[in-house]
């Protein structure tokens, strides 16, 4: 806090005329970026650090990919194969999607809040800088004589027992990433709890800052869980407990259970943020307030509550009696009730509005629609009866696919594209981010439907080879993964376009129909910005009046 | 005029999302290609289908209003066109009726998906049981009341062609990495009940015409039944990630008439008999390298290599290893029993005392190892037994 009170005194009026010439940046390379505790740096090293793991989790994809292109194998070995889609989802997972969601909390909370920055900005530092450390120990496992892990992001025992002393660091590496989040989330809530500005009641709060809020309180919940999970594989690995062996009177299912417990908040954690960014933007560009805002937190709050209940659907084929199967097929069911008020809130949204098309826009669209198809493959999935021929083939490949990549990844994009005047002062290339939306698009679909079909006509999930009557399909699925993973390089020239090269200065407001704190601050915000807390009114907000 | 023109453009974009939707769930069958579920050979699994289509076509009807709704405001509500945006933020009938009506849909899936869940979980009445048990890369099927046990792998040709860089054409191969050695003999019209558990890691025994696949865990028996209504082929692969050659252990069942299968096991039950007097007599050495070879080829071949040479750390060298080379009863013991926490099996509940034996002698002989050793049938079946 003295820090905070410290900086008060020097620029208190930074309001007043706050230019980059005036926002005491640290001097160097090592005390900007490594000592930082500026909420705005850190998220910055946090969402550039995401698309670095974007890129490296890509290429494994791109390898899966290349491999799956027509039967036999021609490039990898299985067990190498086994390797890339382990890692590729742990990569993706809790490397790329997750700290992109830190990233985005850091810079825009305390903006939309009207904080000066984090409450705990000296955690806030030690949080980010734990990743790189942990990533390069996970990866480090491809270059070990043992291999990497290859028994399937999920570390299902007895198999991913069988990996050698290369387990150690994957478990570690886990450790160290549930640490960095749990030390997020905590920083998140005590800042939204805390920091507020005068006037910005919880029931004001953008509804980005609400997702965070309730996927912070779920990473504290199930984040030590997973830490549980994998430290129980670590001492069967290597001292000798049979917690998941049979033969030592443990249970191999119970790891599933474990696991599921922390997997399913885990699927939320990736994608309530996204529902947060999506209703800033869609009333944004339709120049409307957003539909049914308290229905919204509402709904965002089930969803939550329903992940702790629903982890056995992932589990179906596992051997569970009927009741027990019955009352997780029911919970999963109900899920659909709130992502469909979600849905219809975000279409009443944009009907009779006034909208135009900003890249932003398309983004979100396009989660729309796309989310909404990921996410009625998902009811399919609940029913344990049909789950019994979907489970682990390719139809549930897509479905996650569905919600992960036109879901989480276009709604980063679309935040990026949203926010990215205000974070660089500049903007960036209209004509260049619409084509890589809709080559995103189209690609995203050629990659993922026609996995649906791989599934339902039969075939597996996570094998290196197939059977040739799915060679089709899998040349298609890989064409447009091929088309989509190179359509991502458009988005980091964009980036570096506007950031450095654009000559289009931005406004405060960036966005016609733009509302809340964030857009009351000059572009580029300030290194320092709300150092006076702004007085809330309920006209400031998007969603206008109270609720 | 503006309401016509609303109307006009809701029946275009209802038309052009139904279009859409035809194109991409319909017109794909088309193309040749298998892309929906199969109706199956059980009642399970055509329960299981229509319960699917049910699902399906449920979603597709919301995701055709939703989708229809949104497009036409994008069309309509648009700046470019003039339109104002309106400032309504809510309307508590609307939400009502959109929380209401989709738990009432809710309701009305959940009773056909119960009622196919209860079929699916009353495996009694059953009039045989077969066990299944996976290993690390094949299953081992029992049929408990006739007495007959043996392994099913992935067949030669396949194996062959799958190699990376065999240079094979899969599409030349019958039945590529869907074919086995043995498959699963299986009356039809009988309920048979299966019990499936696994040696090593967790497996899932998956064939799509019987409607369900059911995890093979070690340790854990899980039941599972089919009737089956035809007779036929039916193919089917491990749906668990179980390792490197998960993608290479499938299933094929030959459903065949209670007749068939009844002559089927008497030709079972008098191989099983030569398979006994086989591990009672003594064999020379040339007999031994000859069989070792090939048992060697397709049980030890995957993971240890055809030249012995292994695959790094995990699957270690047997040529000049410590134990080919070592002490005999010590190679003994890892082969019948495996070694825990790593990918080797135990081979005892596999292979016949001929084959281990016949594998043995070969891997204490080839890849110039050289130990002179020639270890017989009964060496294996008196310490197996014991």
């Amino acid at each position: 806090m003295s820090s905070i009170t410290g900086e008060d005194v020097t620029i208190g009026h930074d309001d007043a005329h706050g230019h980059d010439d005036h926002d005491h940046k640290p001097e160097g390379f090592l005390a900007r970026w490594v000592f930082t505790t500026n909420h705005k740096d850190i998220g910055t090293l946090y969402l550039v650090f995401a698309l670095l793991m974007f890129f490296i989790g890509g290429s494994m994809a791109m390898v899966i990919r290349a491999e799956l292109f027509m039967p036999g194998l021609q490039l990898v070995e299985p067990d190498f194969f086994n390797q890339m889609t382990t890692m590729h989802a742990l990569i993706m997972v809790f490397g790329a999607v997750m700290p992109a969601w830190v990233g985005f909390a850091n810079w825009m909370i305390p903006l939309m809040v009207g904080a000066p920055d984090m409450a705990l900005p000296r955690m806030n530092n030690w949080s980010f800088w734990i990743l790189p450390f942990a990533f390069t120990m996970l990866l480090s496992t491809l270059f070990m004589d043992s291999g990497g892990p290859a028994a399937g992001w999920t570390l299902y025992p007895p198999l991913s027992l069988q990996t050698g002393d290369s387990f150690a660091f994957v478990v570690f590496s886990v450790h160290m990433m549930g640490i960095s989040s749990i030390m997020g989330a905590i920083n998140i809530i005590a800042t939204i709890l805390n920091m507020r500005a005068p006037g910005m009641t919880l029931l004001r709060m953008p509804l980005f800052v609400w997702t965070w809020l309730i996927t912070a309180y779920l990473l504290i919940a199930v984040m030590p869980v997973l830490a549980g999970a994998v430290t129980m594989l670590l001492t069967d690995h290597f001292f000798g407990t049979s917690f998941f062996n049979a033969a030592g009177g443990g249970d191999p299912v119970m790891f599933q259970h474990i696991f599921w417990f922390f997997g399913h908040p885990e699927v939320y954690i990736m994608i309530l943020p996204a529902f947060g960014v999506v209703s800033e933007i869609l009333p944004t560009f339709s120049r409307k307030p957003l539909f049914g805002y308290a229905a919204m937190v509402y709904a965002t709050a089930s969803i939550a509550f329903l992940s702790f209940i629903v982890w056995a659907h992932h589990m179906f084929t596992v051997g569970m009696p009927l009741e027990g199967e019955l009352f997780f097929m029911y919970a999963t069911m109900l899920i659909a009730v709130p992502t469909g008020v979600k849905v219809f809130n975000w279409v009443s949204t944009m009907w009779k509005g006034s909208m135009t098309f900003e890249t932003p826009m398309l983004f979100a669209i396009g989660f729309v629609v796309l989310f909404t198809i990921g996410g009625l493959s998902g009811l399919m999935l609940a029913i344990t009866a049909s789950d019994l021929q979907y489970h682990d083939t390719y139809f549930v490949v897509a479905h996650f696919h569905y919600v992960l990549v036109p879901g989480a990844v276009f709604t980063l994009m679309a935040g990026a594209y949203y926010w990215l005047p205000k974070w660089s002062g500049n903007m960036y290339s209209e004509r260049w981010g619409k084509i890589h939306f809709w080559l995103s698009t189209i690609s995203v679909n050629v990659l993922f439907f026609p996995q649906h079909y791989l599934g339902l006509a039969g075939m597996p999930r996570r094998i290196p080879d197939y059977a040739p009557q799915f060679a089709d399909f899998n040349m298609w699925s890989s064409l447009g993964g091929f088309a989509f993973g190179a359509s991502q390089l458009i988005f980091v020239g964009v980036v570096i376009h506007c950031v450095f090269f654009s000559k289009v200065k931005a406004t405060a407001r960036v966005w016609e129909g733009a509302k809340g704190l964030e857009w009351t601050v000059p572009s580029p915000a300030p290194h320092h910005t709300f150092t006076h807390p702004p007085t809330v009114t309920a006209s400031m907000v998007a969603h206008g009046e109270d609720h | 005029m503006k309401k016509q023109n609303t109307f006009i453009v809701g029946l275009a974009v209802l038309v052009a999302v139904c279009v859409a939707f035809w194109l991409l769930l319909v017109a794909p069958m088309y193309t040749g290609n298998e892309i929906n579920m199969t109706r199956g050979v059980s009642s399970l699994a055509a329960t299981h289908y229509d319960l699917h289509m049910i699902i399906l076509w449920i979603c597709v009807v919301i995701g055709i209003l939703v989708f229809t709704a949104m497009f036409i405001s994008i069309v309509l509500h648009r700046k470019s066109r003039g339109h104002e945006a309106a400032q309504f933020s809510h309307s508590t009938k609307a939400e009502i009726a959109w929380t209401v009506i989709p738990v009432l849909i809710l309701i009305a899936m959940a009773i056909p998906a119960t009622k196919a869940l209860v079929e699916m979980e009353s495996p009694s009445g059953t009039e045989m049981t077969v066990k299944v048990i996976g290993f690390q890369w094949k299953w081992k099927y029992e049929y408990l009341e006739d007495d007959i046990e043996f392994v099913s792998t992935l067949a030669s040709d396949s194996n062959a062609a799958r190699q990376l860089g065999s240079g094979i054409d899969p599409t030349t191969v019958d039945n590529y990495l869907l074919a086995v050695d043995k498959p699963l003999v299986l009356p039809v019209g009988r309920k048979i009940k299966f019990l499936i558990t696994a040696d090593d890691v967790i497996h899932a025994w998956w064939v799509p015409a019987f409607g369900w696949k059911r995890d093979a865990v070690p340790g854990f028996i899980n039941e599972a039944w089919v009737k089956i209504d035809e007779p036929g082929t039916y193919r089917g692969q491990c749906a668990e990630l179980c390792g490197k050659d998960h993608g290479f252990m499938p299933i094929v069942v030959e459903a065949v008439s209670q007749e068939d299968y009844d002559a089927w096991v008497q030709t079972q039950t008098a191989a099983g008999v030569a398979a006994a007097e086989d591990a009672e007599r003594t064999w020379d050495f040339e007999e031994l390298m000859d069989r070792g070879e090939s048992v060697y080829a397709s049980q030890c071949a995957t993971c240890h290599q055809p030249d012995g040479e292994g695959l790094g750390e995990a699957f270690p060298a047997l040529a000049g290893s410590e134990v080919a080379t070592g002490p005999l009863n010590e190679h003994i013991r890892v082969v019948l029993e495996g070694r825990e926490g790593t990918a080797m099996q135990g081979f005892g509940e596999l292979l016949t005392p001929s084959d281990i034996a016949a594998a043995l002698t070969y891997t204490r002989n080839a890849f110039g190892n050289g130990t002179g050793d020639l270890i017989q049938p009964s060496d294996i079946a008196g310490i197996n037994k014991g």
